[in-house]
């Protein structure tokens, strides 16, 4: 019984020094920032691993996303006679909630995963330490300029693929059910304000950017350095950003809408 | 071409597509591109019951829309509710004083908007004037109780 009581103690105290740890890297990262000024290449590098090599994914997923819910919106508005309201059922669902939440998680799984993987495997070889032997910081050299990649890259691919979603229930809504046009942009436009919604949705995906980047680096910084290590710390990486981005984006929510 | 600078190439890329669709989203989904910031004259009007109106709510001529809502508040001396809308200064002047305001419907369930249905008169509206002839809007269960109450009416007799 005792045993138990000490188990969860041990579990405790570990989340929460890893906890600890994962916010004492926050402040190294947010420093090598100034680094990145003077050495931008590093960035722009990163942006293509981290943004561009994620286009691909994005944007097949917001296309279809927009074309299910062009076709589920459709068959439910119709019932009520409301197919008029279909251009801002897509685009209010999308910029408020799909775009940037689904964004996240398949960031999470494309991009954070393999960050993750690098940065272990790179910590595993002892290249991070092979770093810090000539007097290069890895935590300015190699992790910041990750971090900020992912945070610029985010909320770009989340517009993205709100736009393709726009565009994917416009042509199953506009051109295959037949929605009036003007009743599916001008609907979108009265509905959506640019302040309530669409900052607001930029605002979300910044900060998901943040979180599953955060998460992904630290994970791979903080691993077991064997192989089996790398391989746990990609799993929690995936798993704690997904988890994370779904809860954040709850309360992300009450507060910005209520 | 080397190889950096086709890195270089794709993320100015990316980050082009990233803008453009940022800019797709505030003109074409959003109401930034169609909203009208010119100047605006302020006109009120009373009504009894606003029903759902809401601020922001659309001000229509003949279904054009030539204004917003922009304030509804309570009146505890008359005990009505008085909606201040701004309307384009493009229309100062050019609306009679005796114009008839309603709080209509879109559709079935759709928004509740202020239609303004223009009168006779030689007068115009100006920056402040009030608009006297309002319309409530339409509350179904009034109108329903109305019903109900005009059937037990017809059974007395």
């Amino acid at each position: 019984m005792i045993e138990l009581f000490a188990q969860l103690g041990g579990w405790g105290m570990q989340a929460l020094t890893r906890l600890g740890r994962a916010h004492l890297l926050l402040l190294p990262l947010l420093r090598g920032g100034l680094d990145i000024l003077r050495r931008p290449r590093l960035l722009v590098d990163q942006l293509f691993s981290v943004g561009v090599l994620t286009i691909l994914i994005i944007a097949v997923a917001g296309l279809f996303v927009g074309m299910v819910l062009g076709l589920q919106g459709y068959y439910i508005l119709s019932r009520f006679g409301g197919e008029t309201a279909l251009g801002l059922m897509v685009a209010a669902s999308l910029v408020r909630e799909l775009g940037p939440v689904l964004t996240a998680l398949l960031f999470a799984g494309r991009a954070g995963s393999a960050l993750t993987a690098e940065i272990g495997l790179m910590k595993a070889t002892e290249q991070l330490s092979g770093l810090e032997m000539m007097a290069v910081n890895p935590q300015y050299r190699i992790l910041a300029p990750r971090f900020f990649a992912g945070i610029v890259s985010v909320p770009l691919l989340a517009a993205l693929f709100s736009m393709l979603g726009v565009m994917g229930g416009w042509m199953v809504g506009g051109g295959m059910l037949g929605v009036d046009k003007a009743a599916f942009w001008n609907g979108m436009q009265g509905g959506i304000d640019f302040h309530e919604d669409i900052v607001n949705g930029v605002i979300k995906s910044v900060v998901f950017g943040v979180v599953c980047t955060w998460i992904a680096i630290f994970q791979g910084y903080d691993c077991v350095p064997t192989s089996e290590g790398v391989s746990r710390a990609t799993t929690r990486t995936v798993v704690h950003s997904s988890l994370a981005v779904l809860g954040l984006d709850f309360v992300l929510t009450a507060m910005m809408f209520s | 071409m080397n190889k950096s600078r086709q890195i270089e190439i794709w993320v100015g890329l990316f980050m082009a597509i990233g803008f453009v669709a940022l800019f797709f989203l505030a003109m074409q989904v959003s109401n930034l591109g169609t909203a009208y910031t010119g100047d605006t004259f302020r006109v009120t009007a009373r009504f009894d019951n606003i029903g759902g109106l809401k601020v922001k709510a659309r001000v229509t001529i003949a279904g054009v829309e030539v204004g917003q809502v922009t304030e509804i508040h309570y009146d505890p001396d008359d005990f009505r509710a008085v909606v201040e809308m701004g309307l384009q200064s493009q229309y100062l002047n050019r609306i009679p004083d005796d114009s008839f305001a309603k709080i209509l419907t879109a559709g079935l369930l759709g928004e509740q908007y202020v239609g303004l249905d223009p009168g006779g008169s030689e007068d115009t509206l100006a920056d402040g004037s009030e608009i006297s002839v309002t319309q409530s809007a339409l509350v179904l269960e009034e109108v329903v109780g109305q019903f109900i109450f005009g059937k037990g009416q017809e059974g007395k007799q």
